[in-house]
């Protein structure tokens, strides 16, 4: 397990390198947008990266709701944290692909809206997680968590449902995409989301171990001798 | 700016996120190893 992490670490930055000059070199320039076009590589990955994320977080809530297991507790701190980094990406690169092709940075349509409301609910959710200190911070944030759950679907097919500026979705949109340019992006996926699991990985490891020096605290307080505790 | 500018800007603010990120979870670690060791150091109380 422990010779694990460097190999993967390994692979994911030799993907993540062939997958950039892939994006940057080998896809096809685009006839209408220009090289522009090649942020697609980084932000539809981002967004389906940030997705998965958010569905892992509401499967993992859902397993704390029914069975109070800590470390699905921590897997749904974990991917909500790493999720809202991913949706991050997909709100800064968006306007920044925006600005030459529409002309604009923002516009409030219901794609680019919802999404910045699944972000504020997922960074709501880190903040209940930060600075609540009740003992039912992780039921509240389990229960935020799927209400926020909700939203992912909604804000991915919200291009069907209304009339927006954003473009229909890559995969069954009904558009259609050059074979070269889908190979790209999909291997730009699978870098990202080798990338997103091993930070999820470290994460884990880091709050797991959190926990247990707040535990070694907490018994430390309590073993200690009246008067001896700070 | 041109399109190659606007492509630049979006893969550096890319990465510039991600190391941010990662940057903060390297200083929690780095933080907690000085929990761990201050813990170690107190010893087991008798």
């Amino acid at each position: 397990m422990k010779r694990a992490f460097p190999i993967l670490g390994a692979v994911t930055a030799i993907l993540l390198s062939y997958a950039l000059y892939m994006a940057l070199v080998w896809a096809p320039t685009e006839r209408t947008m220009g090289n522009v076009q090649r942020i697609f590589y980084y932000h539809v990955p981002s967004a389906w990266t940030a997705f998965i994320l958010f569905f892992i977080n509401f499967g993992a809530s859902i397993v704390y709701l029914i069975k109070r297991k800590p470390a699905a507790d921590i897997v749904a701190l974990v991917t909500a944290e790493v999720g809202v980094v991913f949706c991050t990406v997909v709100l800064v690169t968006g306007p920044i692909w925006a600005r030459p092709v529409w002309g604009i940075w923002w516009t409030w349509d219901m794609r680019l809206t919802s999404t910045l409301v699944l972000w504020l609910i997922y960074v709501s959710y880190l903040f209940l997680r930060r600075f609540s200190s009740s003992g039912e911070t992780p039921t509240l944030a389990a229960a935020l968590a799927v209400l926020g759950a909700l939203c992912v679907p909604f804000v991915y097919f919200s291009i069907w449902f209304f009339r927006t500026q954003h473009p229909q979705p890559v995969m069954g949109g009904g558009g259609s995409i050059d074979p070269r340019m889908l190979h790209v992006l999909l291997i730009n996926w699978l870098g990202f989301s080798c990338f997103a699991f091993l930070v999820c990985w470290s994460r884990y490891r880091l709050e797991k171990l959190q926990r247990d020096v707040d535990q070694a605290h907490a018994l430390e307080s309590l073993m200690a001798p009246r008067g001896s505790v700070r | 700016m041109s399109g190659n500018g606007y492509l630049f800007a979006a893969y550096a603010v890319t990465w510039i996120i991600h190391i941010t990120y990662l940057g903060t979870i390297v200083r929690r670690y780095s933080r907690l190893k000085r929990e761990i060791d201050e813990l170690k150091k107190s010893g087991p109380r008798s």
